[in-house]
């Protein structure tokens, strides 16, 4: 057997002795589970670390920790939705900023109050998030439908045309404010809707006190909560964050389950089959149209999710929020941890999340702390600096820019991984296509005592 | 204007294609297709009647891919018509004959190649319950997905020892040599149980032994009621194997007969045989 | 009598005749597959809004004098995305993948032509950094190198040039580090590359320049002649667009019809196998390929600051979609096609107007791409791929 299904050392993993290490006769998920917890190790380590040297208080860096998981826990839970797509299915959708935006979108419409300046529908956000899932879904079926026979690289520039018309559709002063079958509506154009529920707010009152409109009568666990909050110093907001962080990762790991069962059956078989040779598939009478679709629309769905509890959970959505780079996040993220594996996809949002994306401001704000860099305002004064023999002026340039340069770092690693390591760092992986584990199985007659074990969750 | 005529063609249809076959389980009428200024297929007709072994030669580019490609629907045909059991599949998509038990091999494997022997035996299974996604993730209904794996399995590895692929079941079929593609492809198709199997070229690549397995293995499905109809530049087993041959050239059929009056068609051995020897 | 006859014979004949052409044309019209009833439809659009549009001058709703603003600024953006469209293009069809790093390659040319034109404008005005990082103190302005056409025409000249060779130099350094070790690639693995390349330049560009939008030129004197019969006056800027813009397209024509390089671009647009047989030096046509789109990306880029005065990282980001529309239109791989459907977008999205508001012109021109490459892949002339 090969060291393809058990999951290759990623390079970090072969200094780590013990549990850390990979090996075939563990479940997969725990095998799974391992690279997660390391990818999530290294970044607390350097969060930790950086935060230590930046001064950082310790309700500090719980909130630079919390920050990081968060956002580390929102990226994989799309970086999820586009393996089903891409990894799978190979459908290369580069339109998941507009998907996000429709469920986004279509929540905030739903839950906002009617009598706001853009008016909502005023219902409760039982009803506003499924509803923002279902639109997206929708719309994923309205692009999916004449576009799946595309060649790839078309399919990619058809969605990601459809995401920036969606986009555009919402910041155009047209539908600011309209009347859909005598129902006031509204997408309040550039300056997007404000009256809805602040999701992040609801949802970690919701589950801390039993009456969310005043926070001042928590649950038996929120109150545990609190007391452990206060050894460590923790303000209440702190601790809000953390529950809602909390409840992101319960997200992330129902979607992790869904999709793994999805890719391990025989749906995931089409879909992989798909992604290998659509023909050889079709002449094995699969419908593999119906079979993309259902995919394309269960991944939009799920991205309209991650918009709603992500970009669209702060109490206000606007165009700008859904801009195209989103889309390139996740695609750096899948790429990272290798696309066609879930638990590739999540390290790659970890690691993404930790080290390229809120890593640099950390390591900025850790150097200023060590050395009074000058604030150098323009490249010309950090030049001029540099010639004068004088680096600390240019460095303080550099340390100015740090959080446009990490976009610069972004499209490196991007080429950097393209070219070296088109796999992710953690090699080739590949989620089994069947609803058993198929590595444990053997020809009945090799060994006729070979029971059929229990590996099937 | 082109296509003028191919509709002036159509009024006078039948007129290359064999008798009247009313109990032929695939019917082949006028069939034609271009490409650029090529006439790949150019109007031929034909019947299959069920539980034959047919051969289907020509030399290279006498368009005999490209009649498997119209007749499973890979390519739209320009003209014709197409009656699989009865029912007129003309211009069907390649699952839907699948579907109806029409299935076929392709000449350049198209074998799934990051996904496992195993996994690619277990595709083939029309019908399954898994491939309906609510079956696949809901607890419950999970149960019987897995438990129908089991038994699918337990089918898969009885092939895979007929065809002497069983010590290759976890390697990805990307791994594989060409004529253990060829044998997993046959066998894949099988597992579809289809009523007709196309094959195209199925013993290119594949060791003598193996290829004598498979034309024993060919037969006894002859046996049991399945229809071949089989492409294959190696003459002796068309000649051995086939109760009928059908021969392409340039696109039309040149001849059409038992094996022993193909060898001695004038015209076969002057376009064919002729000009291979 | 004979006459009668005759005449009779022929009405005949003709009806014959006529009969079998709708025989024909409804034969045809039955085996119509979705592109070519797509085309029909968007033929059929073209000409009622065209028929509304003459309704509306009639009418008066609008006036001529806007129709023709409207004609000539489509001219203007039809041939600045005509120039950034020939290059990619030319990439699509020669390396087969779309570059997602085109619309940067854009900004690259403005920047560095930018920065030429004030080096070369600001001789003795300002210092070398000041002038070389485009006024980062506001130090020195437009106003003050009275940057425009006639106030710096050497300047802005010199620009031009500096735009389409930093351009090329950008676009081979590019290739050599990251292309071309991915020549054999595929498509998909070279347009995630190429948006890493995008994000890489685009950035490096505001790490030297920084984010902020800054104008660049004064803005355009304007010129009134009756030669320019369709309107009172126009602004200098644009003609320069337009004169230089027409100028690259007719010397690019020459440069594919008459040299030998040229024809092998074109040989190798059409069939890379072929060529790869036929002995074409294959990394010399990248060379070309490169040197040849980039070069009039560049300047593109350089002129689309020219015509709107002012310049940011993004400039080139966000006009991607619209440059991918045009080749799109044109049908990938063909160079005139992109030219043709980059003229065709521009007119689009400023005739338009008629008809939508200017925030959703761009969401027009988007989806007819998404049409089109769904229905009529091959592009609207629907023909060969042919360079
Ligand atoms: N997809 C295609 N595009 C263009 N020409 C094709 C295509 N497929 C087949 N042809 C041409 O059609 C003719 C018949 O090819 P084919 O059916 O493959 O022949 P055979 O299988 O009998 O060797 C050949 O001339 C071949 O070049
Ligand atoms: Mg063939």
């Amino acid at each position: 057997m090969t060291a393809d299904d058990g999951g290759r050392l990623s390079s970090l993993a072969k200094y780590v002795p013990g549990f850390l290490t990979a090996s075939d006769d563990r479940p997969r998920w725990l095998d799974d589970l391992r690279l997660i917890l390391l990818a999530t190790a290294v970044v607390y380590l350097t969060f930790i670390l950086l935060g230590l040297i930046g001064g950082l208080s310790i309700n500090g860096i719980t909130r630079e920790l919390q920050a990081v998981t968060l956002l580390s826990a929102s990226i994989a839970l799309v970086v999820l939705a586009l393996n089903l797509h891409w990894g799978y299915t190979g459908l290369f959708n580069i339109g998941i900023a507009g998907f996000m935006a429709v469920g986004a979108y279509t929540t905030a419409m739903v839950t906002a109050s009617p009598d706001a300046r853009i008016p909502g529908l005023g219902l409760s956000l039982w009803i506003g998030i499924p509803a923002g899932m279902i639109a997206a879904a929708l719309v994923g079926f309205i692009v999916a439908l004449p576009a799946l026979r595309l060649r790839a690289d078309y399919f990619a520039i058809v969605t990601l045309a459809a995401a920036e018309v969606i986009r555009r559709l919402y910041n155009s002063s047209s539908l600011d404010q309209f009347e859909l079958f005598g129902i006031a509506l509204g997408t309040g154009s550039g300056r997007g809707i404000r009256d809805f529920p602040n999701i992040r707010n609801t949802v970690s009152r919701h589950i801390l006190y039993a009456d969310p409109g005043g926070p001042s009568d928590p649950y038996p666990w929120g109150q545990l909560l609190f007391t452990i909050g206060e050894e460590f110093d923790l303000i209440a907001f702190v601790i809000e964050r953390i529950v809602y962080t909390l409840f992101i990762i319960v997200l992330v790991i129902l979607v992790f389950v869904l999709l793994t069962r999805t890719a391990n059956s025989p749906f995931g078989r089409i879909l992989k089959a798909i992604r290998e040779d659509e023909l050889a598939t079709k002449s094995l009478g699969k419908n593999t149209n119906r079979v993309k679709i259902k995919a394309f629309m269960l991944g939009c769905a799920i991205m309209g999710l991650a918009g709603i509890v992500w970009q669209g959970s702060r109490g206000n959505v606007t165009p700008d929020l859904f801009m195209p780079i989103i889309t390139f996040y996740i695609f750096i993220a899948l790429i990272i941890g290798g696309s066609g594996s879930n638990a590739g996809g999540v390290v790659g949002a970890v690691l993404f999340a930790g080290l390229l994306f809120d890593g640099p401001p950390m390591v900025e704000r850790a150097v200023n702390n060590l050395v009074d860099l000058p604030r150098t305002n323009t490249m010309n004064d950090a030049l001029i600096g540099l010639a004068n023999l004088d680096p600390e002026v240019f460095f303080g340039y550099v340390m100015v820019q740090m959080s446009s340069l990490r976009f610069m770092l972004f499209g490196i690693v991007l080429i950097l991984l393209m070219i070296y390591r088109p796999d992710g760092v953690l090699g080739h992986r590949n989620e089994p296509a069947a609803a058993i584990d198929l590595r444990k199985q053997q020809a009945p007659d090799h060994e006729e005592t070979n029971e059929v074990d229990e590996t099937d969750e | 204007m082109k296509q003028m005529s191919d509709q002036l063609d159509l009024t006078v249809d039948g007129e290359g294609s064999t008798a009247d076959g009313r109990n032929a389980l695939l019917e082949i009428r006028n069939l034609r297709k271009r490409f650029g200024g090529i006439d790949a297929v150019d109007g031929i007709g034909f019947d299959i009647e069920p539980a034959t072994i047919t051969g289907l030669i020509g030399p290279n580019g006498a368009g005999k891919s490209t009649t498997f490609n119209l007749i499973t629907g890979v390519y739209r045909p320009d003209g014709g018509t197409v009656r699989f059991a009865g029912e007129d599949v003309t211009g069907f998509r390649p699952n839907q004959l699948a579907k109806r038990g029409l299935v076929r091999t392709f000449q350049i494997t198209r074998e799934l190649n990051e996904m496992t022997v195993l996994e690619n035996m277990l595709l083939a299974f029309k019908g399954q319950l898994g491939e309906q996604l609510y079956r696949s993730v809901l607890p419950v209904l999970r149960r019987e997905v897995v438990e129908q794996e089991h038994e699918l399995l337990a089918s898969v590895w009885e092939i895979l020892e007929l065809f002497e692929l069983d010590h290759l079941a976890h390697e990805e079929a990307g791994t594989l040599s060409g004529g253990q593609r060829k044998l997993l492809e046959l066998s894949r198709a099988l597992l579809t149980n289809p009523e007709m199997l196309l094959l195209d070229e199925p013993m290119a690549g594949v060791n003598p032994s193996l290829e004598q397995h498979l034309l024993e293995r060919i037969h006894e499905l002859h046996g049991e009621g399945y229809t071949f109809l089989l492409v294959e530049h190696d003459m002796n087993v068309i000649m051995e194997h086939c109760e009928r041959v059908i021969v392409m050239h340039q696109g039309q059929i040149l001849a059409d007969g038992s094996p022993a009056e193909i060898q001695q068609n004038e015209a076969v051995i002057e376009a064919y045989l002729g000009g291979e020897v | 009598m004979v006459r009668d006859g005759l005449n009779d014979i022929t009405s005949r004949i003709s009806v014959e005749a006529i009969r079998h052409q709708v025989e024909a044309l409804r034969y045809r019209a039955s085996r119509w597959s979705l592109g070519e009833w797509f085309g029909v439809a968007l033929v059929l659009l073209v000409v009622i809004l065209a028929i509304d549009l003459v309704r509306r001058l009639v009418v008066g709703d609008i006036g001529p004098s806007t129709v023709g603003t409207f004609l000539w600024r489509g001219s203007v953006d039809g041939l600045l995305i005509a120039l950034a469209a020939v290059g990619l293009s030319m990439t699509y069809s020669i390396l087969r993948f779309a570059n997602f790093s085109q619309g940067d390659l854009v900004t690259t040319g403005a920047f560095t032509g930018w920065a030429a034109a004030y080096v070369v404008a600001g001789i003795g005005v300002a210092d070398f950094g000041t002038r070389f990082f485009l006024n980062p103190d506001r130090g020195t302005s437009a106003r003050e190198l009275d940057m425009h056409i006639f106030g710096a025409p050497l300047a802005i000249f010199t620009g031009l040039i500096v735009a389409a060779v930093m351009t090329i130099l950008v676009a081979l350094a590019i290739d050599k580090l990251v292309y071309k070790r991915m020549r054999n690639a595929g498509g998909i693995p070279l347009l995630i590359a190429s948006v890493g390349v995008a994000l890489a330049l685009r950035y490096i560009i505001v790490f030297f320049y920084g984010e902020r939008t800054r104008g660049v030129t004064r803005s355009s004197p304007v010129i009134e002649h009756e030669l320019l019969f369709w309107t009172d006056a126009v602004d200098a800027h644009q003609l320069v667009v337009v004169v230089i813009g027409v100028l690259m397209v007719f010397s690019l024509h020459i440069v594919l019809q008459y040299t030998k390089l040229g024809k092998a671009m074109r040989a190798m647009a059409d069939n890379k196998d072929l060529a790869l047989v036929t002995g074409i030096p294959t990394e010399r046509v990248v060379l070309v390929t490169w040197v040849l789109g980039a070069g009039l990306t560049g300047m593109g880029g350089y002129l689309i600051v020219l015509e709107q005065e002012t310049l940011n990282f993004n400039t080139g980001w966000f006009l991607l979609l619209l440059i991918f529309a045009a080749v799109i239109l044109g049908g990938i791989g063909s160079i005139y096609g992109a030219i043709v459907g980059a003229l065709i977008i521009g007119m689009a999205i400023n005739i338009s107007l008629v008809w939508i508001p200017s925030d959703l012109t761009e969401v027009a021109a988007f989806m007819l791409m998404i049409l089109i490459l769904i229905f009529r892949p091959s592009g609207i002339f629907g023909g060969v791929e042919t360079a």
